[in-house]
């Protein structure tokens, strides 16, 4: 049974990317008790699965290693991995909160010797490659994860290979009778940090991401970037694995669009502004991108590296939003439309296209279980009527990582605003 | 130019007169509406395009663009358009405002067929199809018409036998009961129509 020592006096955070780490970690370096709650089996959430990222073009171990170390450090935060909130009831000062584990089948003896991932044959869908890959059965979730533990798939428990995996641990550190469990957090307030997750493109109809091979969005590419991503850093189309030298970005898939998502999701420009980067890392001068564009948003202090792009002779810029993808006889997929600096009419084959997928919560605040204001798109507003539950992050925002972490320094205050009102009357 | 001196805000001007007009400031120009066209290529001039003349204020060239008669109202444009603009609609509203002001390019067969339908239908209250395809036959001059009414004989033919087409509808055709009525109606319809767009 998993023991949480809460009370009216703990922030609960939940939520264990950038955002929930960073909201965990202000407050329990402010002294507050926390309980940090990650659906994943590992904290990191999407800036882990990026290939670098914003400001400084840093490979996220970089950051998140920091953020990770101070976590394993500070005796004030609890994690909890694989773990969703299920309700929350009570008012500010005094929640209650119902969390629902998933078994993992692995305790805390793994020592990740990779033994256990040795002995497994069945293999199961990589969810931190977007399934790009698969992994075995037994299975790390990524590199840098933390905790740093094994997870067994529930797919082979009760079959003669989940003992065999059991068999091949030195540690005794498989446990196939674990149980899913329901536990209650007590919290004085709760900072809701579930991030986001990238539109569903197969939504697109003309881009035809659910047809073709070659038509990926901007998540997966950074995988395929990745050195430690499924194709080991080769950027290699999925139809036939050639090198994709030639990439399309499309941008605005799925955002700024009455019918898909009605606001900018802020961050996709300067993303396919950095996968051109990729583009060159990759191939040189070899290396071709096009972009095709509404406006570009290069947001914060990003305006030179926008620049800097724009001087970079393999990067075209082609003013449309394209009305359609088709697919020739090679698998290349051909973009149409009608550009807007001279309407003039193109039908042009890329090796890949990449669509720049929008941002949507990935708990839309409507199925957050409490009363929560939002705005039309789900994201959680900042209002009174939300009580001590405050949103963080790109719960409450499509944002990039910087603002991110601002976001959720803001809501860790709040949340430690309310834990010393609940303290100053408990005497 | 004393089209100029007539209207100096045209984007104004369309907003006031033309159907759905008031969206025409909406568009942002991402070209969606042009690519998914299935006649785009055979335009003079693709919609955003003729959002954007109309916000640059170029009214003759808009007006006497044979854009908006090219349209068919397949609706692939509104289905598709980011920002939900009526796009059709505003094409026939610029249409028919074009056709109002003496615009309209001479010679569209879109156009002249609006025309033929709607003399053609005024007269009775009723469609004599008869003489509509008669009319769009011989609109380009007598040997022209007997060498479209070739073409279209076993077409004509079919549409005879199974009853769609009456050769006896050249004696003039059926019609409404109340044609007075009917076309008093039209008139009234005409001047509301006139009064709030402003076209009288």
């Amino acid at each position: 049974m998993t023991e949480v020592v809460a009370t009216n006096q703990t922030i609960l955070v939940v939520g264990g990317g950038i955002s929930g780490m960073t909201a965990a970690l202000e407050a329990a370096e402010c002294g507050k008790e926390v309980v940090l709650i990650e659906k994943n089996p590992a904290l990191g959430g999407r800036v882990s699965q990026l290939y670098r990222y914003f400001p400084k073009l840093c490979h996220p171990t970089c950051g998140l290693e920091i953020n990770q170390r101070r976590v394993k450090q500070n005796k004030r935060i609890r994690v909890l991995t694989m773990a969703e909130v299920t309700s929350i009831t009570g008012s500010p000062g005094d929640y209650t909160a119902s969390v629902k584990i998933a078994p993992r089948f692995v305790n805390e003896n793994c020592t990740a010797c990779g033994d256990c991932g040795d002995a497994a044959e069945t293999m199961v869908d990589d969810a931190f490659n977007y399934n790009l890959g698969k992994v075995k059965a037994a299975f790390l979730p990524s590199r840098m994860a933390y905790p740093q533990r094994y997870v067994v798939d529930p797919s082979v428990i009760g079959t003669p290979e989940a003992d065999k995996i059991k068999a091949a641990c030195k540690y005794d550190a498989v446990d196939l009778a674990m149980q899913e469990e329901t536990v209650q957090v007590k919290a004085g307030a709760v900072v809701w940090a579930t991030g986001w997750k990238p539109y569903d493109a197969n939504k697109i109809q003309p881009y035809g991401y659910d047809r073709f091979a070659n038509v990926i969005t901007s998540v997966e590419f950074e995988r395929l970037s990745d050195p430690h991503g499924p194709t080991g850093g080769k950027i290699l189309r999925p139809s036939d694995g050639k090198e994709a030298r030639n990439v399309a970005f499309i941008q605005c898939a799925g955002s700024r669009d009455e019918n898909h998502l009605r606001h900018c999701s802020r961050i996709c420009c300067m993303a396919s502004l950095k996968q051109t980067n990729y583009m060159r890392e990759a191939f040189g001068d070899e290396g071709k991108s096009t972009i095709y564009y509404i406006d570009i948003r290069a947001i914060d202090r990003f305006e030179d590296f926008y620049q800097k792009v724009q001087a970079d002779p393999n990067v075209k810029f082609i003013k449309s939003k394209v009305a359609r993808i088709l697919e020739d006889k090679d698998g290349n997929p051909v973009l149409h439309g009608v550009d807007t600096e001279g309407y003039h009419r193109y039908a042009t084959p890329h090796d890949l296209v990449v669509l720049a997928v929008g941002m949507e919560p990935s708990v839309s605040a409507a199925n957050i279980p409490a009363e929560i204001v939002s705005d039309s798109s789900g994201f959680i507003e900042q209002d009174q009527a939300n009580g001590a539950i405050f949103g963080a992050g790109c719960a409450a925002n499509p944002l990039d990582v910087n603002r991110s972490v601002q976001s959720a320094t803001a809501s860790a205050l709040r949340a430690i605003q309310v834990i010393n009102r609940v303290a100053r009357a408990e005497g | 130019m004393s089209i100029e001196k007539y209207t100096r805000n045209f984007l104004k001007e369309v907003e006031e007169r033309v159907e759905e007009g008031h969206w025409v400031k909406m568009c942002m120009q991402c070209g969606v509406c042009a690519g998914s066209c299935p006649l785009g290529a055979h335009w003079e001039h693709t919609p955003q395009k003729i959002f954007m003349m109309i916000r640059a204020g170029k009214r003759e060239e808009v007006l006497s663009s044979d854009s908006m008669w090219m349209c068919t109202s397949c609706y692939q444009c509104i289905v598709r358009c980011p920002r939900k603009l009526p796009i059709t609609h505003i094409m026939h509203g610029l249409a028919y405002l074009a056709k109002r002001e003496g615009l309209a390019p001479k010679n569209q067969p879109t156009a002249q067929f609006g025309q033929l339908f709607w003399d053609n239908l005024i007269k009775t209250g009723r469609v004599n199809e008869l003489k509509l395809s008669l009319g769009m036959y011989f609109k380009d001059g007598f040997s022209q018409g007997i060498k479209n009414a070739m073409a279209m004989q076993s077409v004509g033919m079919g549409m005879m036998k199974a009853k769609r087409l009456n050769p006896m509808e050249i004696m003039g055709g059926h019609g409404v009961k109340d044609k007075s009525g009917f076309q008093a109606m039209l008139k009234k319809a005409r001047e509301l129509e006139d009064g709030r767009r402003k076209l009288a």
